[in-house]
């Protein structure tokens, strides 16, 4: 409770402040916008529906692209963390391409699809990937080598192996990898909306900049934060507690 | 008959009256003096079941040598005979076992299953872990069901052996529990359930007891028996207890330490079934022990540098 309490306060004092400063009037409204300003700007744009349908586009961009990553990074995780020779070559490329900022496939992407939906899918695809495979080589090194050997003996073999044991087995250990690669295909997401018209959240962003509407551009950033925070804090935190609780595990730090 | 020093692992040592066969120890067991249990009948038959040849194992160690876990075993293992494996810790006994279930890949030799070479594993052969292996994302029943799944069992029978098999290890309760939630005892005896439900031919148990408390290690010792009994499965005892290995096994194959090569075999006719307390049981037991010390002298030695 006090923990809540601290954070309210916290909160409280910051609005205040922003309240505060934007009321002296030392920069314009269009520069330095009103918490009340913001809280219509984000009323108004969930009432006329811009909002829904931005969140609307911007999540079902993710689903796919974060889905195609999971499902493509499993394959190659798997791959890379079971064979030395690829590990040596495979993981050490993946490795490296980390470094690079995922937007900076976009102007390949834009080449490949044009401004397309497949551009956009193909850089959010390049944000997570490369975590997601690193998490999944990572976890199948990590995981007890018991667990496959008693599903190989009780006749699991082939995909049922893999879907039965291994991947049960080692999600403890690639569930932060998996939560890291949904915070990067959000980030790479919202990036590229921002560079290219088209529908989503980071196309919002940029209209309200268009529109000198500053009330609007933050009414969208926290929209971004919430979502994250909500997919991050929520959905994933409580997944990996109920995996911890019923692996009998210590509670993640 | 009292086994003779000299003895070479070719020349098995017999305990009982005379080198009786088994129906003929029961039948013994009959006459004598007022039996409270009935014989069980003893399924042995003369066909091999489990055949190792000429195996050998070495193991990559992390400095990059190698290390000689079994060395040239030759044993066969009849179909539905309960054999015993006694010796030191790390002599490979876990290995062995691994070897039969086709986890491994001997480094030489073939180990056969009914003539046909093992390139694998197979759900006629199924092993409990030493470490157990269950599966901590799975419940209780889920886990006993596993097996069961891949052999593509119906719902419903694998409902009935679910609860067949769980009250069968007295854990009627804890179907819906998960493993880290039971005891080390009846973690044991949930890895004997999900082993016993897949009804494999060949049982390979891997210390299977070792953390039991007495009286469920007797009432389990009575029930694997009675099962091995009726149904006939060939089962690959390990155990570090020279007791339970007299008290179960029909025969007791006694490892040396490292590298692990068959020492000595002892083949035990007592009348089943038997009790762990029998005078029987403990003057076998006494002998293999003897036995045994000496190898296990030896891995003292080897690990400590000391005899004591
Ligand atoms: N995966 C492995 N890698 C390297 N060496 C191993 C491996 N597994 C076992 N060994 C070695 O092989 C030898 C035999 O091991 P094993 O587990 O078969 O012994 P054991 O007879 O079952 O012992 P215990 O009674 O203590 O269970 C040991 O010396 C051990 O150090
Ligand atoms: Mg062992």
């Amino acid at each position: 409770m006090k923990h809540v309490a601290r954070q309210v306060i916290f909160y409280a004092a910051l609005i205040g402040i922003w309240a505060l400063l934007a009321k002296l009037k030392i920069w314009p409204p269009y520069i330095f916008p009103t918490p009340w300003g913001v809280v219509d700007a984000l009323l108004a744009g969930f009432k006329d529906h811009s909002f829904w349908i931005a969140i609307g586009v911007s999540m079902k961009r993710m689903m796919l692209g974060y889905g195609i990553s999971v499902a493509l990074g499993m394959v190659l995780g798997l791959g890379v963390g079971s064979n030395k020779f690829l590990e040596e070559t495979v993981g050490g490329l993946l490795v490296s391409l980390q470094s690079l900022p995922s937007i900076c496939w976009l102007p390949l992407a834009v080449l490949w699809f044009g401004l397309t939906e497949k551009a956009i899918l193909f850089v959010v695809v390049m944000g997570s990937l490369l975590s997601v495979t690193i998490a999944m080589e990572d976890g199948r090194k990590h995981m007890p080598k018991i667990y496959g050997m008693a599903g190989r003996n009780l006749g699991a073999r082939g995909f049922a192996l893999f879907w039965h044991v291994l991947l049960p087995a080692s999600l403890p250990y690639i569930i932060s990898g998996l939560k890291q690669g949904w915070a990067f295909a959000w980030r790479s997401l919202i990036s590229g909306e921002m560079i290219f018209v088209s529908l989503g959240l980071g196309q919002l962003l940029m209209m309200g900049r268009d529109l000198n509407d500053m009330s609007q551009v933050i009414a969208v950033m926290i929209l971004i934060i919430a979502i994250g925070y909500i997919v991050d804090g929520l959905v994933f935190k409580s997944v990996e507690r109920r995996l911890r609780n019923k692996w009998g595990l210590a509670p993640a730090t | 008959m009292t086994p003779n020093a000299h003895n070479t692992a070719s020349e098995p040592v017999f305990f009982g009256d005379h080198r009786s066969t088994a129906r003929a120890s029961a039948t013994r067991w009959k006459t004598g003096a007022a039996p409270s249990v009935l014989p069980l009948p003893q399924p042995v038959s003369d066909v091999p079941k489990v055949s190792l040849h000429g195996i050998s194992l070495s193991y990559k160690t992390t400095n990059g040598s190698r290390l000689l876990a079994i060395d040239n075993i030759d044993l066969k293992v009849r179909t539905g005979e309960f054999l015993c494996i006694v010796g030191p810790s790390g002599c490979g006994k876990s290995t062995l076992l691994h070897l039969i279930a086709g986890l491994h890949k001997p480094t030489s030799g073939h180990v056969l299953v009914d003539d046909n070479v093992v390139e694998g594993t197979g759900t006629d052969r199924i092993l409990i872990f030493q470490e157990l292996g269950l599966f901590p994302w799975l419940k209780v029943g889920e886990n006993v069901e596993f097996g069961m799944k891949m052999k593509g069992l119906s719902k419903a029978e694998r409902e009935e052996k679910i609860r067949y098999y769980l009250r069968l290890v007295h854990l009627s309760q804890f179907k819906d529990s998960y493993a880290h939630q039971l005891s080390g005892g009846m973690r044991q005896r949930v890895a004997l359930a999900r082993a016993l439900a897949t009804e494999p031919d060949v049982l390979l148990m891997d210390e299977p007891f070792a953390a039991l408390d007495a009286q469920t290690r007797d009432l389990l010792h009575d029930e694997l028996e009675r099962i091995w009994a009726e149904t006939g499965r060939t089962i690959v005892f390990v155990t570090h207890n020279v007791r339970e290995a007299v008290r179960l096994g029909d025969r007791v194959v006694l490892f040396t330490f490292r590298p692990g090569r068959v020492k000595r075999e002892f083949q035990v006719d007592l009348p089943r079934p038997r009790q762990l307390e029998e005078v029987d049981v403990a003057r076998a037991a006494r002998e293999i022990l003897e036995h045994l010390r000496e190898e296990i002298n030896k891995s003292l030695e080897v690990e400590y540098g000391v005899w004591p």
